[in-house]
């Protein structure tokens, strides 16, 4: 069934034993974004190096098992990325559960094409894609600091 | 004496409800979230179509037969609503777009009238946020002071240790009857006497009970009390404001427009009397009529006999819910209304009710419109499961099963 394929062991891995969870202390750039239509908090904890690429990203919050399998595999992988990289990907990711036409995902994003799937629970789209939206407000900030959004609830 | 009376036939209600036949992700439709909307008889959307095909048109200002009959079904629609909540006159009723756009009038007509800096406004922690914004507004605009009776923990009561304390200089006592998170039945005649008694205007949020058990507002003892048509079998789209004559006599109008004026100047305008001020531009005719059969439906069974049902639902999917181990429910273990809040160990609500969808279970995860509550009781989420007079125990215990197949699923 279809439910099968969104809740893969990763998912579930990563939603019971998430990582880089935890406050950032040499953070630099916060970004809290919250999803008010089922209560979802992600908050990225962003560090950039000297040649502006992530140095570090953890996250704190809570929220379903996609939400938080999402942010945890999106700190793996960014981990290092220069920031037109970053980018990409985040675009890349926004891609795979939002353009109007379903086609073969992004190969950098690797593991997390396993939610590819979630296209198909349109319910549950902003919950894959909250931790990614945070990290995009997080990067968008130009002299640092911290910023808060609402995720749109008429989607 | 009960021998005599006649048994309800539950199965044969049900079949009314032609929705109830869909399937859905392959199974049959379980539709347990009755407290975000009720389905709707077969005599209610056939009410509608009768309406558009044989009565559409304006009401009021209308001379030919149509708009008589348009004018005829509107105000035989608020004469039944009077009745069916017991107030003294037709002119007591206002029609609105539901629960939230009356406590919108409330507070905006009322409110900015009679509030002023340092004013209390009393409120409960378990209202749902359309009973709880409104007010924020008003306090905004007013310099009012928002007060909040405490809920004691999971076990969802209100605590009115110290209520008469909390009523001190309070204008208006704002309270939902039954708590669409918890289950909870408020005794709102005693606390609308105590609030009364202290001076305050007080309002009932009636969006969870005027469909589910018989409500009178003079029993009551409220000034204002509010309930939508769609949670009560009726179409979307109608809701109920009623207000002590005395109390929306002495109201400005809420909104500007047509039907509410009796006389209009350039510079100013003369207002219609009650209901009439508080309806601006053309009703929501079809609405009104609909919820009239929906009201007429529900009487024929029987408000009492619903609760009792409701009741009987509760009570046995809180006992099959507690076998499942860990589980959490929130709500009192007794005189609990239809409906159930849990938290499912280690699965969080969202993940609970995608799951529940595709084995065709229709539940709702979230804060349910009460985010400070739940942020009191210390979690996130819950899972509700609500129950209306066409569900059965079978479908409780097919819920049942599916949450033990979640739990096994994400135990894996």
């Amino acid at each position: 069934m279809d439910f099968e394929e969104l809740y893969q062991d990763i998912v579930l891995d990563h939603s019971r034993r998430p990582r880089n969870f935890g406050e950032l202390a040499e953070a630099q750039f916060h970004a809290h974004g919250d999803n008010p239509n089922c209560g979802d908090e992600v908050t990225v904890h962003l560090k950039l190096g000297a040649n502006d690429a992530i140095d570090a990203l953890t996250f704190t919050g809570n929220g379903c098992s996609i939400c938080m399998a999402s942010a945890s595999l999106m700190t793996l992988k960014m981990k290092h990325k220069s920031r037109a990289e970053s980018g990409e990907l985040i675009h890349a990711f926004h891609d795979m559960l939002t353009a109007e036409q379903e086609s073969e995902p992004d190969k950098r994003l690797g593991d997390l094409r396993v939610f590819q799937s979630v296209r198909r629970f349109p319910q549950r789209v902003k919950c894959a894609t909250l931790p990614w939206h945070a990290l995009e407000e997080a990067l968008g900030k130009p002299a640092g600091g911290e910023v808060s959004f609402s995720e749109d609830t008429a989607g | 004496m009960q021998d005599l009376q006649p048994k309800t036939d539950w199965a044969r209600i049900r079949a009314d409800f032609p929705i109830l036949n869909e399937r859905v992700h392959g199974r049959d439709l379980v539709y347990f979230d009755n407290a975000a909307t009720s389905q709707k008889p077969r005599a209610v959307i056939d009410r509608l179509a009768h309406y558009y095909l044989h009565e559409n048109s304006n009401v009021h200002r209308g001379i030919h037969e149509l708009s008589n009959r348009a004018t005829l079904a509107f105000e035989a629609a608020r004469k039944r609503v009077a009745q069916f909540i017991g107030a003294a006159s037709a002119n007591e009723i206002v029609f609105t777009r539901g629960t939230t756009e009356g406590i919108n009038l409330v507070a905006q007509a009322w409110g900015t009238k009679n509030l002023k800096a340092g004013d209390r406004i009393l409120l409960t922690e378990m209202e749902h946020h359309s009973n709880i914004v409104p007010w924020q507004l008003l306090a905004q605009r007013t310099g009012a002071e928002l007060r909040y009776v405490h809920v004691t923990g999971d076990d969802g009561l209100l605590d009115l240790s110290n209520f008469e304390a909390l009523l001190d200089g309070v204008k208006l006592f704002a309270v939902t009857h039954i708590s669409n998170t918890l289950g909870t039945v408020n005794p709102v005649r005693e606390l609308c006497a105590r609030a009364r008694a202290a001076g305050a205007t007080t309002l009932v949020d009636a969006a969870q009970s005027a469909g589910h058990l018989p409500v009178d507002v003079r029993s009551i003892g409220c000034d204002f009390l509010a309930f939508s048509g769609h949670k009560i079998c009726g179409p979307t789209g109608i809701g109920v404001l009623y207000g002590r004559a005395e109390k929306l006599d002495a109201m400005p109008p809420y909104q500007g427009g047509g039907e509410m004026i009796s006389r209009v100047d350039f510079q100013a305008s003369q207002w219609n009397t009650i209901p009439h001020k508080f309806e601006a531009g053309t009703p929501d005719i079809a609405g009104a009529v609909g919820l009239h059969a929906a009201m007429d439906y529900l009487d024929e069974i029987g408000r009492d006999k619903i609760f009792a049902h409701d009741q009987e639902l509760a009570a046995y999917a809180m006992q099959r819910l507690s076998e499942i181990d860990g589980l959490r429910i929130f709500g009192p273990r007794e005189n609990h209304a239809g409906l159930v809040s849990f938290v499912l160990p280690e699965v969080h609500a969202h993940d609970v009710v995608t799951l529940a969808d595709q084995h065709g279970v229709a539940l709702r995860g979230g804060h349910h419109c009460n985010q400070p509550l739940m942020r009191k009781l210390g979690v996130p989420s819950t899972a509700r499961a609500s129950f209306y007079f066409y569900n059965t125990r079978e479908e409780i215990d097919r819920f049942i099963d599916v949450l033990g197949e979640i739990h096994k699923f994400f135990s894996r």
